[in-house]
């Protein structure tokens, strides 16, 4: 029977929860790095007992750990992300240029067929790589030539928080930025360009079309399918059915188009998840239930899913990493709240549980189907 | 030989428990004991100073016999209560306030 490992990244450590095909009876591992900063753990997709990690305090920086048993054992490696050549400025909250100052790690993404490559998504935005299992790092410095000197954080900072590898072709890269938007490289980094054609943001803009500056949250996308994105912005709900060269408006009747997360189902492309929070001034969710809502239709129509979930007296907030999808049938959906739940569904959203419930708070979830 | 104390959160990293105790060829200074720590323990490398520019990082002090040593340059050199392992360097995480 398959196995369910569930990695999750807290502002005080992380945890491992692993259960059987069921997903029923939960183990908690953890915490590993007690009172660290995890950002985020990601397993390999070819070699599932490789993992990275993290790992990050505001008084001794960056590490980056590495497991090669699955997080039983871990060997820290390289930590050391130079910006390539003169670094550069980009706006500051002043209108001036700022220098870029690397700040933290927020997402690793090992590669698709090699686990010895692995990219890392860094504060202030840039894109990494290491192609000895994180032993050392080169950036990839094309991203931040894509009108990078008019990237201008936000109040949670400017970073790269998702990286998508396209797995029909190993040249397409999506990234996002929050406050700069989604980048795209088809020639496997050496250049991107930005792919925010369709996204308005008349609150944090003064051009709400322009082409970079959209605060970005996460984008998704099925891997049969990797042309079709989905996109939780700032504020709205948005699909692209063309890699992201232009995107339209899906919100439909969301109760709230703000939020972080959004996923999409393992075996049902058109099938996806958001988590609505009240506004970008109270992030938590509205009228105090935590409610995921699902799209059957790739948007526009979205049915809210409460069984299990709190419906009362609920503010918690769901951040932008803290979502994510097994590969079982019924496909099971994960996620983990700012008070330290993480909740889980092994029938596509209909039913929830909290597997764990008072751990620190949540900052991203991975999700590892193993044999 | 000098006794370093670490935080919390550096003895994991280094894995060591209680005190760290160096010994440092030439003149002892701050600069010479923070190469000797990294030498031994190259987990620590970038935690206590960054990467490349080895400045110290903003919340880590350095006391030593009651004295603040954080502001000290690196060619400072230590007391003699420390070179003789009387008292220990306190490498320190600063307090996070609130």
């Amino acid at each position: 029977m398959s196995r369910i490992r569930v990695l999750v990244g807290t502002r005080k450590g992380a945890f491992i929860l692993t259960a059987d095909g069921k997903r029923e009876q939960w183990e908690v591992n953890g915490p590993l790095f007690a009172g660290w900063e995890m950002y985020h753990l990601k397993g390999s997709p070819v070699a599932p007992e490789r993992l990275y990690a993290s790992q990050t305090s505001g008084w001794f920086g960056q590490q980056v750990q590495r497991s090669d048993d699955g997080g039983k054992t871990w060997e820290q490696v390289d930590s050391q992300f130079h910006y390539e050549g003169t670094p550069g400025t980009h706006q500051w909250y002043d209108g001036t240029q700022h220098p870029w100052e690397f700040k933290r790690i927020w997402h690793l993404e090992p590669s698709l067929t090699d686990p010895d490559i692995v990219y890392a998504g860094a504060e202030d935005a840039a894109l990494f790589k290491s192609q000895d299992g994180g032993k050392s790092w080169r950036e990839l410095p094309g991203l931040r030539s894509a009108k990078g000197h008019l990237w201008q954080p936000g109040a949670g900072g400017m970073a790269v928080h998702t990286i998508l590898l396209d797995p029909t072709d190993p040249n397409r890269v999506f990234v996002a930025i929050s406050a700069a938007g989604v980048f795209r490289t088809d020639d496997a980094g050496q250049t991107w360009k930005a792919a925010n054609r369709g996204l308005k943001s008349p609150y944090e803009l003064p051009d709400p079309d322009a082409e970079v500056g959209h605060c970005v949250h996460r984008i998704a996308f099925h891997r049969s399918r990797p042309g079709v994105l989905f996109m939780q912005k700032h504020w709205d709900v948005m699909r692209s059915d063309n890699a992201g060269d232009s995107w339209s408006e899906v919100s439909g009747n969301l109760p709230s188009d703000f939020g972080f997360p959004i996923d999409v189902h393992a075996h049902e492309p058109e099938t996806i998840y958001v988590v609505p929070i009240k506004s970008d001034s109270e992030h938590f969710p509205p009228d105090g239930k935590l409610r995921v809502y699902r799209s059957r239709s790739g948007g526009n129509e979205w049915e809210a899913l409460t069984n299990g979930l709190p419906q009362k007296d609920c503010y918690v907030n769901v951040l932008r990493d803290a979502m994510a999808v097994d590969a079982l049938d019924p496909c099971g959906i994960y996620f983990g709240t700012t008070g330290g739940q993480v909740y889980a569904s092994a029938d596509s959203g209909d039913t929830w549980t909290a597997i764990v419930r008072d751990l620190p708070a949540v900052l991203s979830v991975e999700v590892q189907t193993l044999p | 030989m000098i006794r370093v104390v670490l935080p919390y959160h550096l003895r994991t990293l280094a894995r060591v428990d209680g005190e760290v105790e160096l010994e440092l060829a030439g003149v002892p200074t701050l600069g010479t004991l923070l190469d000797a720590l990294e030498d031994r323990y190259p987990s620590l490398r970038g935690t206590i100073r960054d990467h490349g520019t080895l400045r110290r990082r903003p919340f880590v002090r350095f006391f030593a016999c009651k004295e603040d040593f954080s502001h000290e340059p690196p060619d400072t050199l230590l007391p003699e209560a420390i070179t003789t392992g009387a008292e220990p360097f306190m490498i320190v995480g600063a307090m996070a306030g609130g």
